[in-house]
């Protein structure tokens, strides 16, 4: 049994600890230490990571918990959490990077985003499903706190926002979580929590409550909770507030990690658990997703304040990657993935640009700009570099995910494809119209005339990302090659079960 | 070692752009432009062997790494070097390679050139993967990057916010035409299980089962992808616009090679096109209706770059009808002697407003004969090129085309006699641009001074390619010299049985040079004896003028049908529909909430008379109730 996992878990809330014991200067490094400590992890687990056995789970750590009811602290990975926890690992660095020059309770700022990644990778890692929930629960308070602490003007009314929205999915989905639990002592006679041990419930379909049959509900509840997440419209409306408020190091790890929890649980929960009402209403799922994608992109393009603009980007970018999951076929599962990771590296260094230039200049409306590319050059160059993998341009990580979720889209249902191929057009036009905005005219305020390029610290961490950016767009083959077993696996709806006999295990 | 060179010809101007981005932040122009063109002459210099490898062992290059394996896709980055490659990339890197020497010349006095030239370095690799490509997408990687590039550089000049919306407006109108060619990859990717161009040409040519219905909805939705890239109608407007970019740009990307894309792409997959008849005769039109529609707004046309962009795209028309025919070597035979010509007369307009310092208007011309004797002659052999006139390249690729619009497998007499007229309007708006240019006496207030060497060796080796390029692509009726280009294609290209038609070949011939002398004459009748007069000289046939003057209003027209209410229907989004309906329904559980509360507050007020009250009303209520029961 490998301890791997619950090093990467354990690890940031420990240096979290430290964090708060610490004087305000070290506790920055505290982090800073940890989040590459954890990027090292993932790293080992890179190479670690069996791609051919990627079906089952690997580095499995149980640990007993409540005993009576089989629940544990369980712990694994396999092709669906593995580019997720190196997403959240990768953008962690960065994400603290970014609030280097936070002034304001720094210990307690750093303490939140070390929990928030010990929540964030305990999410994906779980196997138990209790403990699922705790992690997913758990990731809410600091994120919370960030912006409610540390955000802008409106920060509380978003904060709050943020929180009950969420909150109230959260709960629909421990009913859920509990009507399955109960559920598997009815059918087998013993509890379990391993959420793989829920793949084979098998349901009376006749049964009806309030006209929806029994998975029908369970579906709604997880669909509804991750939906809020994701965030799906219509039920976004919390995200571009809880964006704009945020400091940059939470906007960072808001939209890069955080929102794939909620297309992560569809895949880990939804699908697998009730696979019939998932193919009832994946309809509907995708007519939603096809919506955000345009509706998402309209409303971004009318964004007066750049943060907005990319928050409703958003919007568009997770549309596509329901459209991906609700085509459910090995291209489109397979560029659903991808755009998880590509959206959280692209949308997370729009995020860090931004940031970077509130920093200098204190301001994130549009108008105020203008011109900056003659003042900034290297910003402008990363600007326009980012904006082109987030608007799919090929040779790009962007094109390759969205090139996959079309082309599976396509060959699920014709009109997904067409419409879904609309957002790339879309897409074009806010992106290119925030570029406008920024870097093009004339530097007209004396405001931008006295602003300095970036430091080396943020070429650092922009460079970073480029490369990871361009290396997807062209050899994403040791990605999709660690993921490939799993989602084969996968999309035939035959998960490998692996029934845990836990007395043997400890 | 072929496949080394391959490799080496699309990424060392890849690499030139890294380096002049990376290195040579404040190099000069000379600095900064000699690296650029150092990286595209090995560009060329790759080239040239690779098409001496073709030619003399028939060879052809592949160079394939995985890319993306998911499912039953599995797509690589292949590469393939063979006859249609030779063609273009000789094209691309020849022509590139001059246009990046010309350009030190004319941007010498750029405070930022290493942006420049990164951008056209960065443009001649994506150029490079579009035309060695071997399956749509990686076709499709040189398709947007061009258009990145293209973007980048007709907004070069960023702080002019117009030209800035001019790359804006090119890159929006090319993304509609690419969410076209993605639609139609998936479709062929549904029809054959495979993008690759070597193996849905083997299936579509040895089995006679394919659903020809989905060929041509894929086709046609190929042909909305060039439509946008080769700026053909309804796609049309951004490429005038792009004229905002620096001239030699105009010259490389919006004249040369990028907007010749599309015709590629069409030829690329002729196989295709060649079994859809309804989208090929759906080209065929487009491409007339562009000739002529392009050709008519071109004569009424003042600024010098604008001329020559209406002809640019009158000319893609030209090579759409060849394609929609059938007569795909013919449209590529055309790609070629226009790439010379065009390439020239932007360089040429690029000299003229170097040496005016920024005028593009032809009426404030005039006379410069006398100061660009080099420009001058150069010119005068792309003028009589593009008019179509003996024995210069455009003579032959021109006339090939206006004959195969009769005689070609989708062709008809209408197309011929459309093609007609459209030369005739060429021959005239060509000659009118060149007598107001270069003849009469100069009207503007400038000191007219012709560039330097690098100026001037580009316009020479253009000028040489513009008259000669046309023999190697000779029609088989004049029996002179045999048709090299033909040769080469056949082996690429589905080629065709001319039908019989009421004229021969060189009959045809006749005709076309008959028409183009008509062209030139009327143009010399208003404009040579007196052009000082200058526009005013132009027939003023009532409203025609206006019409034409006005492009048609078709950009006015856009922006009512589809700026305008985009803009409303995403302004309803974000000012209504966002926070008014879908916001206030999420947030009404909490107002509802939040209103019970407001509404239990208003009891308990803790105001004891109101209590009493309450009380009392409660008590009367009870009581008479109670009193109730008694008295019935």
């Amino acid at each position: 049994m490998s301890t791997l996992l619950p090093w990467m878990v354990v690890l940031p809330a420990v240096a979290c600890l430290f964090c708060l014991a610490a004087p305000e200067r070290l506790s920055k490094v505290i982090a800073m230490g940890s989040s590459l400590a954890g990027l090292l992890l993932a790293g080992v687990l890179y190479t670690e990571f069996d791609a051919s056995n990627a079906a089952s789970m690997q580095f499995l750590y149980l640990a007993p918990w409540i005993s009576q009811y089989q629940i544990h602290f369980g712990l694994g990975i396999d092709g669906l959490s593995f580019p997720l926890v190196l997403l959240s690992k990768f953008m962690m660095p960065i994400a603290i990077a970014a609030s280097w020059n936070q002034t304001h309770r720094v210990r307690a700022f750093m303490a939140c985003f070390l929990l928030l990644d010990t929540a964030m990778t305990g999410t994906f890692l779980a196997t138990d499903i209790f403990l699922f929930y705790v992690f997913w629960e758990l990731a809410l308070i600091p994120m919370v706190l960030i912006v409610g602490v540390w955000g802008s003007s409106e920060r509380v009314y978003a904060a709050v926002k943020f929180f009950l929205i969420t909150f109230a999915g959260s709960l629909l989905m421990l009913v859920a979580i509990f009507w399955v639990f109960m559920a598997h002592q009815e059918q087998y006679g013993f509890y379990s929590a391993e959420i793989r041990s829920f793949y084979t419930l098998s349901w009376n379909h006749g049964l009806t409550y309030f006209g929806l049959t029994a998975p029908e509900w369970i579906f709604l509840a997880f669909a509804v909770a991750f939906c809020i997440k994701i965030p799906l419209f219509p039920l976004h409306t919390w995200l571009p507030d809880a964006h704009t408020q945020a400091p940059t190091g939470g906007s960072i790890l808001l939209a890069a990690v955080m929102l794939k929890m909620g297309t992560y649980g569809i895949l880990r929960f939804c699908v697998p658990i009730t696979p019939d009402a998932f193919h009832t209403f994946s309809p509907y799922l995708a007519a939603l997703a096809l919506v955000g994608i345009l509706y998402g992109a309209w409303v971004a393009f009318q964004q007066a304040d750049v943060k907005k603009l990319v928050a409703y980007s958003s919007v568009s970018h997770v549309g596509f990657i329901v459209l991906g999951i609700c085509a459910m076929n090995p291209e489109a599962l397979t560029g659903a993935m991808l755009q998880m990771v590509n959206h959280g590296l692209s949308t997370g260094a729009l995020f860090f640009l931004i940031g970077a230039l509130y920093e200098r200049r204190h301001s994130r409306q549009l108008s105020d700009f203008g011109g900056l590319a003659k003042q900034l050059p290297w910003f402008a160059f990363f600007l326009v570099f980012v904006s082109a993998s987030s608007m799919g341009v090929p040779g790009l990580n962007g094109f390759v995910g969205e090139f996959l979720i079309l082309l599976g889209s396509f060959k699920a249902n014709a009109i997904w494809g067409f419409v879904g191929v609309l957002g790339v057009i879309f897409a074009a036009v806010y992106m290119l119209w925030m570029l406008r905005g920024v870097l093009w005219g004339p530097l007209a305020s004396e405001e931008n005339k006295s602003l300095t390029d970036l430091n080396w610290r943020e070429t650092a961490c922009l460079t970073a990302v480029g490369i990871f950016i361009v290396w997807l767009g062209v050899y994403p083959k040791p990605f999709i090659d660690k993921m490939r077993a799993t989602l084969e696996a996968y999309w035939k709806q035959e998960p490998t079960i692996i029934t845990l006999k836990v007395d043997e295990n400890l | 070692m072929m496949e080394f060179l391959l490799l080496s010809m699309i990424l060392i101007p890849l690499l030139g752009s890294i380096l002049n981005g990376l290195l040579l932040r404040s190099g000069s122009p000379a600095r900064t432009g000699t690296l650029a063109s150092t990286a595209a002459g090995l560009s060329f210099l790759a080239a040239l062997l690779l098409c001496w490898n073709y030619l003399s062992t028939g060879q052809i290059v592949n160079v394939n790494f995985e890319w993306l394996r998911v499912g039953g896709l599995n797509l690589a980055w292949g590469f393939r070097f063979d006859a249609i490659t030779v063609l273009m990339s000789l094209v691309v890197t020849g022509i590139g390679t001059l246009i990046h020497i010309f350009s030190i010349g004319y941007m010498d006095e750029e405070p930022t050139p290493y942006r420049f030239f990164a951008y056209l370095n960065l443009f001649l690799s994506a150029m490079l993967i579009l035309v060695t490509g071997a399956n749509l997408p990686v076709m499709f990687v040189g398709w947007e990057g061009v258009g990145l590039c293209s973007y980048l550089l007709i907004g070069y000049w960023y702080e002019d916010i117009k030209k800035a919306d001019a790359g804006m407006k090119a890159f929006v109108i090319n993304r509609i035409g690419d969410a076209g060619f993605l639609i139609g990859i998936f479709m062929l990717f549904q029809i054959f299980g495979t993008v690759d161009f070597e193996s849905m040409k083997l299936i579509v040519d040895g089995s006679g089962s394919l659903n020809v219905r989905w060929l041509q909805f894929a086709a046609f939705f190929l042909f909305v992808g060039a439509m946008g890239k080769s700026a053909q109608i309804p796609l049309f407007t951004w490429l005038p616009d792009a004229m905002a970019g620096p001239t030699p740009v105009s010259a490389l990307i919006h004249a040369a090679t990028m907007v010749t894309a599309g015709v590629y792409l069409v030829a690329r997959m002729g196989f295709l096109f060649r079994v859809s008849p309804d989208v090929s005769h759906f080209v065929a039109t487009i491409g007339c209706a562009t000739a002529l529609f392009a050709a008519s707004i071109a004569t009424a046309q003042r600024d010098i770059k604008k001329i020559l962009a209406y002809s640019t795209v009158s000319q893609l028309g030209f090579m759409f009808v060849a394609l929609g025919v059938g007569a795909y070597s013919v449209a590529l035979f055309h790609v070629m002697t226009h790439a010379f010509f065009k390439a020239l007369l932007f360089l040429a307009a690029g000299t003229i407003i170097h040496g005016l310092h920024g005028e593009q208007d032809v009426c404030k011309m005039g006379g410069l004969r006398k100061h660009f004797p080099v420009t001058f002659i150069t010119t005068s052999i792309a003028v009589a090129a593009i008019c179509g006139l003996p024995p210069l390249s455009g003579f032959f690729s021109k006339d090939a085309i206006v004959f195969a619009a009769l005689t070609g497998p989708y062709g008809g007499p209408y197309l011929w006699a459309g093609l007609s007229l459209a030369s005739l309007l060429t021959a005239f708006y060509m000659s009118r641009f060149y007598f107001l240019v270069f003849f009469g006496e100069y009207r503007g207030n400038a000191h007219p001074h012709e560039g330097g060497w690098a100026m001037k060796l580009p316009l020479m080796d253009l000028a040489i390619g513009s008259a000669v390029v046309g023999f190697l692509g000779m029609p088989h009726g004049l029996h002179v010299l045999p048709n090299y280009l033909d040769q080469l294609l056949v082996p690429t290209v589905p080629g065709w049985e001319e039908a019989h038609a009421f004229l021969t070949e060189i009959q045809s011939m006749v005709v076309a040079v008959a028409v183009a002398l008509t062209g030139i004459a009327i143009a010399a009748f208003f404009y040579l004896p007196n052009p000082a007069r200058s526009d005013k000289a132009a027939p003023k046939l009532l409203a025609i003028d206006t019409i034409l003057k006005n492009k048609y209003w078709v950009d006015e027209l856009y922006e009512v049908v589809f700026v305008v209410p985009f803009r409303f229907l995403s302004g309803v989004a974000a000012r209504i529909i966002d926070p008014r309906v879908i916001d206030a329904a999420v947030l009404f559980p909490s107002r509802l909430a939040r209103a019970g509360g407001t509404l239990l507050t208003f009891i308990q007020s803790g105001s004891s008379q109101f209590y009493l009250w309450i009380m009392l009303t409660g008590g009367l209520l009870v009581l008479w109730q109670a009193l109730k029961g008694l008295i019935v």
